[in-house]
């Protein structure tokens, strides 16, 4: 070996160990989060914390004067009804987009939609909420004579505008993953292309189409900037879709900042970070599982 | 199997670029300027509500004395002193006065209470939209609005017709609760130990509940009257029914008759000295005290001014 193959063999260890490095550090970070808000809100939970206000009650009152109250039933009525409202428009739309693009249409189209669906992904939450605040609000209340345009309505028609293009884009590729011979088959069996898509292609590629919308349910609730300028930042159980709400995102991010650390309203917060990361594991965990069970047949 | 040995320095230079980049502007507490000098800094937050002010003040400061710069953030009252316990900042603003647990707090941190300064006073407005017939409102109605257990819910209850057929539920605006004018109109409309009535909209900013109103036939909402814009209605307010009602302006403000007033507060750690008692001294002069009255705010009056001689 001359010197400069030694050199090489150095290095190549050298870039495979930061590569390898790489790779591991995604599950040290999710641990390491993990680790971290249940350290923090933690503390909480094990001294006389009040399971039942917690989950059952609609008053949050974190700076009340006289009666402090962890009450997060609306705030989590907040979070779901905007969530389902969201996948009501988003699922439908998204899985229809999915189905042109990955059936009807020709490539050069083709193209051209999955890049504009791709940027449509890449507008910053913020200025999905500036379009809620400025542009929804108004027309919500001219449209439905509602006395607010933030409410249900709103946050649920911005989250669905979010959603889309993840589910789009997965949904494509569950179709994509439907082997063409299906198609042949069925086609030569003198099946019409809507009998085609509604008897062949969707019972086929269900579990992707799942997954998709699952996957579409996590961005929505997670999602925080855009919610918090649109559905108004009201404590609500909500009785319409022109009803403000709150979700447990946003009470985080307006809150946390001004909560001092350590304090009982901090670790509350962190409390509802827990939950929330239970929600989204749970929804992808179920994805993931899904997304398995089609890869396998 | 030789490859060119270009990748990974390749690698190893755009690390290095990436971290020079990072390494780039310093974060010091002093600036160099452009011929060598040193900047001092006067790190500055706190108060939405003064926000603007202290904005214009350290603008207006930069020309007057170009050796000092005055960095200003707000983020709220509670933030403000919150920075000002953990010493990160010299100056704290504040819509509210510091309670004692945050005094103990600063002296157990810092070994040093907080100073406070008057810098000027502030009426909190309640504006309403344009559309909204009603003139005036007693104090006793706002808390019927805003308390946890009042009865008003409709435009209706206070014998007002909105226009339009949506319109005759009341939308309370409100403020997120690290706002200092969260915790004043509280104190002022419902008093020390009573709640907000879920359901309020709390929204970020002064500016913010403003501009909501103005697009909002039904709501009612509170900000300093420096907010105000000709496209909200300001309220003249009663102390109780059959009280005159009076409109927030410098004379009622300062007269205490216009009964949601306060005082606009900065804070420092003791004392101040140096660059920060300067500042604060160039605050209460004729100038610093016009700016204030620039931004909607009322002046303190000569004869309160603190002596802030070096």
């Amino acid at each position: 070996m001359t010197k400069r193959g030694q050199r090489e063999i150095i290095l190549e260890w050298l870039i495979e160990s930061v590569i390898r490095l790489c790779g591991v550090s995604a599950i040290l970070f999710v641990f390491s989060i993990f680790f971290f808000v249940f350290r923090e809100g933690g503390a909480v939970l094990f001294k006389h914390f009040k399971f039942g206000e917690f989950f059952f009650s609609p008053e949050w009152y974190p700076s009340s004067p006289s009666h402090v109250r962890y009450g997060t039933l609306a705030l989590v009525a907040g979070t779901f009804s905007v969530t389902a409202l969201a996948m009501v428009i988003a699922v439908p739309f998204g899985i229809g987009a999915a189905i042109f693009v990955s059936e009807f249409c020709g490539p050069k189209l083709k193209e051209t939609l999955k890049i504009v669906i791709e940027l449509l992904a890449a507008i910053p939450s913020v200025v999905w909420g500036f379009i809620g605040l400025t542009v929804l609000n108004p027309l919500i209340i001219r449209l439905f004579d509602a006395p607010i345009g933030l409410n249900v309505l709103n946050g649920g028609v911005i989250l669905a505008l979010m959603s889309v293009p993840i589910i789009v884009s997965i949904g494509e590729d569950a179709l994509k993953a439907v082997p063409d011979s299906y198609r042949e088959a069925a086609l030569a069996l003198g099946a019409t292309r809507w009998q085609l898509i509604y008897r062949v292609l969707l019972p086929a590629a269900k579990n992707g189409l799942l997954a998709a919308g699952l996957l579409g349910v996590a961005r929505a609730v997670g999602e925080t900037m855009a919610v918090l300028m649109a559905t108004g930042h009201a404590i609500n159980i909500p009785t319409s879709l022109l009803d403000p709400v709150r979700t447990l995102t946003a009470t985080i991010a307006a809150e946390l900042g001004e909560a001092p650390v350590h304090s009982d309203h901090y670790r509350v917060l962190f409390v509802i970070g827990i939950l929330l990361f239970l929600i989204t594991t749970a929804v992808n965990l179920t994805a993931d599982l899904i997304i398995r069970g089609v890869r396998k047949k | 199997m030789r490859r060119p040995a270009a990748t990974p320095s390749l690698v190893a230079a755009s690390l290095l670029a990436v971290g020079l980049l990072l390494a780039g502007p310093g974060c010091g507490g002093n600036k160099s300027t452009t011929n060598g000098h040193k900047k001092a800094v006067i790190q500055n937050a706190g108060s939405d509500t003064l926000v603007n002010v202290a904005q214009a003040w350290a603008e207006e400061y930069a020309e007057v004395e170009p050796t000092v710069s005055v960095e200003v953030s707000g983020g709220g009252s509670g933030t403000g002193i919150a920075a000002l316990i953990a010493g990160t900042v010299d100056i704290a603003n504040s819509s509210r006065h510091v309670t004692p647990e945050e005094a103990a707090r600063a002296k157990q941190n810092t070994g040093k209470e907080p100073v406070e300064f008057v810098v000027g006073y502030d009426a909190l407005a309640i504006f309403v939209n344009r559309a909204n017939p009603l003139e005036e409102i007693t104090i006793g109605q706002i808390a019927e609005i805003y308390a946890e257990k009042g009865r008003y819910t409709r435009w209706s209850d206070l014998g007002v017709q909105l226009p339009g057929k949506g319109g005759d539920k009341i939308i309370r605006v409100s403020r997120q609760s690290n706002s200092g004018t969260y915790h004043f109109f509280r104190e002022a409309i419902l008093g020390k130990k009573a709640d907000f009535r879920l359901g309020s909209l709390d929204l970020h900013g002064s500016k913010e509940v403003v501009e909501l109103i103005e697009r909002t036939p039904g709501a009612i909402g509170y900000s300093g009257m420096g907010y105000a814009t000709p496209r909200v209605k300001m309220l003249r307010v009663a102390k109780q029914p059959g009280a005159p009602s009076v409109l927030p302006c410098a004379e009622s403000t300062l007269n205490g008759s216009y009964p949601i007033a306060r005082p606009l507060l900065m804070y420092t750690l003791g004392e101040p000295t140096g660059h920060v008692r300067q500042y604060l001294r160039w605050i209460y002069s004729d100038a610093g005290q016009q700016r204030l009255a620039q931004c909607g705010y009322v002046p303190v009056p000569p004869e309160r001014r603190p002596r802030l001689d070096s």
